[in-house]
């Protein structure tokens, strides 16, 4: 067996490999779901009916997708530069740190300039947070997958002091959480009755902005022209320090925009466990949707579907909630081998 | 108050701590180690150790001697090996994404398999672990004797680990092999080896040391399984490997001074603890890992072909 790499690969290709990854994720889905002692296909259909069989199913499908999206995002910003952010989780939490300090009295703002100013400066919190680790890598070479995911530890543990500690909502009765944000804080619904919020929206239009970026600027040809080649793209008259420095902002700012619209538009307060590990499914959201922002839409969607009916699966024919995480870390290695074999041609005698 | 502080360096217990500690954080840093030397970074380490940590507690659990399941988590270390070097030696996949990957992957699925096996439990059982051997006459040693010789079997199997992989990268052709595809594969490709498959045993071996370190986990430093118990050791490992630039030895001394710091932490926390948040103590390995990169940076030799898949006949 041999591989031949392919001259020219044509636009639908990719498309076609990451589709077949998710396909074959839903297959080992079904072995698994069959080793827990239930009928894959009923298994399905309880996913499928818990994540849309309702109104409420598809407002929780969206509103699990809000997150997904951001951090997918993020994921595929900093991954196209080959650039390894991560730490998308701690990121994620700067973000709900910020808009937690701003958005429970401080400062008071009419909603239409309260809500921008909280998603500003949970954006710059992310980038801020994830800034050093650009710049150690940059000047220094220290690796930065190392350094990105120690942070994320650090981080956390920075939010339990707080929520223990001086940010301890007094009212709470024990529980660790942050004091309410103020009503101009919150998101409002978009569906009434629902947990979905106005964060679904800007995700999506979040998505489309940075695919124009990545499609229409320079910026956009530079970052792409990093991640394949440095010296390369140094060599072309490239900025390579600023663009990978931008990348990192804008990165970063994408998993502080998580944590804000987690905080301000679904839970009202930080909590400890305002992500259940969104980050690193981000890695898994942005890789399923081929690094493309609007590829990133469409895969977190289908994360959320599969959280949200194991969930549901899992409480009707009891096959443990953990076949979610494990078909988001499948996808990630499916995806790998759908794109191999775009790259190349496996040739089974030669 | 300052000599309470320096009164826990003179304490036995302190130093037996340190050697507990370091085990899992030595395996672990050694199993990196091989896999790097061969050039190809393992960032499946934390989910490695992970699924080692379950399955060796699980194989006792089910009735089985403790040495078989020390043995089944080196062999399910082994084939998540196997699994990363097929996506990254053999597919030439990114070893970034491989290894998330296989992180996601490997914990994900302990955790489920865990589920399936033991269904409810909400205190996780507990199995009966290795006991800490008394070795004789050398424990009786007046504190050498507490600090060094009231181990258990584990722990003394974890520090034979560092002259095994001196010897194996030293003074075996295989070894020599390894050092060779991770700096000039192109070298070992014409002297008739086959790369692919030194880079792929180098992957399973030091995956088997990764799963080892889970291990210990749950079947020396406690007893039960739980979830997410590794809590970034596997990435610290990651970290130890740079700032021992790629030598045994000086994983060794990593990994205890590491230990050290680990075990003097939790001392400091019980006597500055009305002061200093606990939370600011347990961030201290993490904020270490960071700063012992950034020290070695400047004078880091990355192993040359380090992320660079090889391809008979291409050039790169």
């Amino acid at each position: 067996m041999r591989f031949e790499a392919r001259e020219n690969i044509p636009r639908w290709l990719p498309w076609m490999a990451v589709a077949g990854a998710g396909a074959g994720t839903l297959g080992f889905a079904a072995v698994l779901i069959a080793a827990a002692g239930a009928a894959p296909l009923v298994g399905f259909k309880e996913l499928f009916i818990g994540s849309f069989g309702s109104r409420n199913a598809i407002t929780e499908t969206g509103a699990t997708a809000t997150p997904l999206i951001f951090t997918g995002l993020a994921a595929a910003i900093a991954f196209r530069a080959k650039f390894w952010n991560i730490g998308v989780e701690g990121q994620l939490y700067a973000g709900a740190l910020a808009v937690t300090y701003f958005g429970t009295g401080i400062i008071e703002l009419p909603a239409y300039l309260m809500i921008p100013f909280l998603l500003i400066i949970a954006c710059v919190a992310g980038g801020l947070t994830l800034l050093p680790m650009v710049l150690l890598r940059q000047f220094m070479r220290v690796d930065e997958v190392v350094t990105t995911l120690l942070t994320n530890f650090v981080i956390i543990l920075l939010v339990s002091y707080l929520l223990e500690g001086p940010w301890k909502d007094p009212y709470s009765l024990g529980w660790p959480q942050a004091a309410a944000i103020i009503d101009a804080g919150l998101l409002p619904q978009l569906v009434p009755r629902s947990r979905l919020h106005l964060g679904f929206a800007i995700a999506i239009i979040a998505a489309i902005v940075i695919w124009l970026v990545h499609s229409r600027t320079i910026f956009g040809f530079s970052s792409k022209a990093v991640g394949l080649n440095q010296s390369a793209a140094r060599h072309a008259g490239i900025p390579v320090t600023r663009t990978i420095i931008l990348i990192g902002l804008l990165s970063g700012g994408m998993a502080g925009l998580a944590g804000a619209t987690e905080t301000i538009g679904l839970k009202g307060y930080l909590t400890l466990d305002l992500s259940p590990g969104f980050g690193y499914t981000g890695i898994a959201v942005a890789m399923l949707g081929n690094l493309h922002p609007i590829g990133v839409i469409f895969a977190a969607i289908f994360m959320a579907i599969i959280y949200v009916g194991a969930d549901a699966m899992s409480r009707a024919i009891d096959v443990p909630t953990y076949l979610a995480d494990v078909i988001v870390a499948t996808t990630v290695l499916a995806v790998l081998v759908g794109l191999v074999l775009v790259r190349y041609r496996v040739l089974i005698r030669g | 108050m300052i000599l309470d502080f320096l009164e826990v360096l003179v304490n036995a217990g302190f130093w037996a701590a340190t050697i507990r500690i370091a085990c899992p954080l030595l395996l672990a840093t050694l199993g990196e180690l091989i896999c790097e030397r061969a050039g190809v970074l393992n960032l499946g380490i934390e989910g490695i150790m992970s699924i080692g940590a379950m399955v060796g507690w699980t194989t006792v659990y089910m009735g089985a001697d403790l040495s078989t399941g020390v043995l089944a988590a080196a062999l399910v270390g082994a084939s998540f090996g196997l699994l990363h070097a097929g996506f990254t030696v053999y597919l030439g996949a990114s070893q970034h994404v491989t290894g998330i990957g296989i992180t996601l992957f490997a914990s994900s699925i302990g955790y489920f398999a865990f589920r399936l096996l033991l269904p409810s439990s909400t205190t996780p059982p507990k199995i009966t672990a290795f006991q800490p051997l008394d070795i004789p006459i050398l424990s009786d040693l007046p504190f050498l004797g507490e600090a060094l010789f009231e181990h258990t079997a584990f722990t003394y199997l974890a520090f034979l680990a560092v002259p095994f992989v001196l010897w194996l990268m030293n003074r075996t052709p295989f070894g020599l092999a390894v050092k060779v595809a991770g700096e000039n594969p192109m070298a070992l490709e014409a002297q008739g080896i086959d790369v692919l498959g030194v880079r792929t045993l180098a992957v399973m071996i030091g995956s088997a040391l990764m799963a080892l370190g889970g291990a210990y986990l749950t079947m020396s430093a406690f007893d039960a399984f739980y979830f997410g118990m590794v809590n970034g050791r596997g990435w610290i490992a990651v970290a130890l490997v740079i700032f021992a630039s790629w030598r045994p030895s000086k994983a060794l001394l990593g990994a205890l001074l590491f230990a050290g710091l680990d075990a003097y932490q939790v001392r400091a926390q019980q006597l500055a603890g009305a002061v200093i948040p606990y939370q600011f103590f347990l961030m201290l390995p993490y904020l270490l890992s960071i700063v012992a990169m950034v020290a070695a940076a400047k004078s880091t030799q990355y192993p040359k072909a380090l992320l660079i898949p090889f391809r008979r006949g291409e050039r790169h």
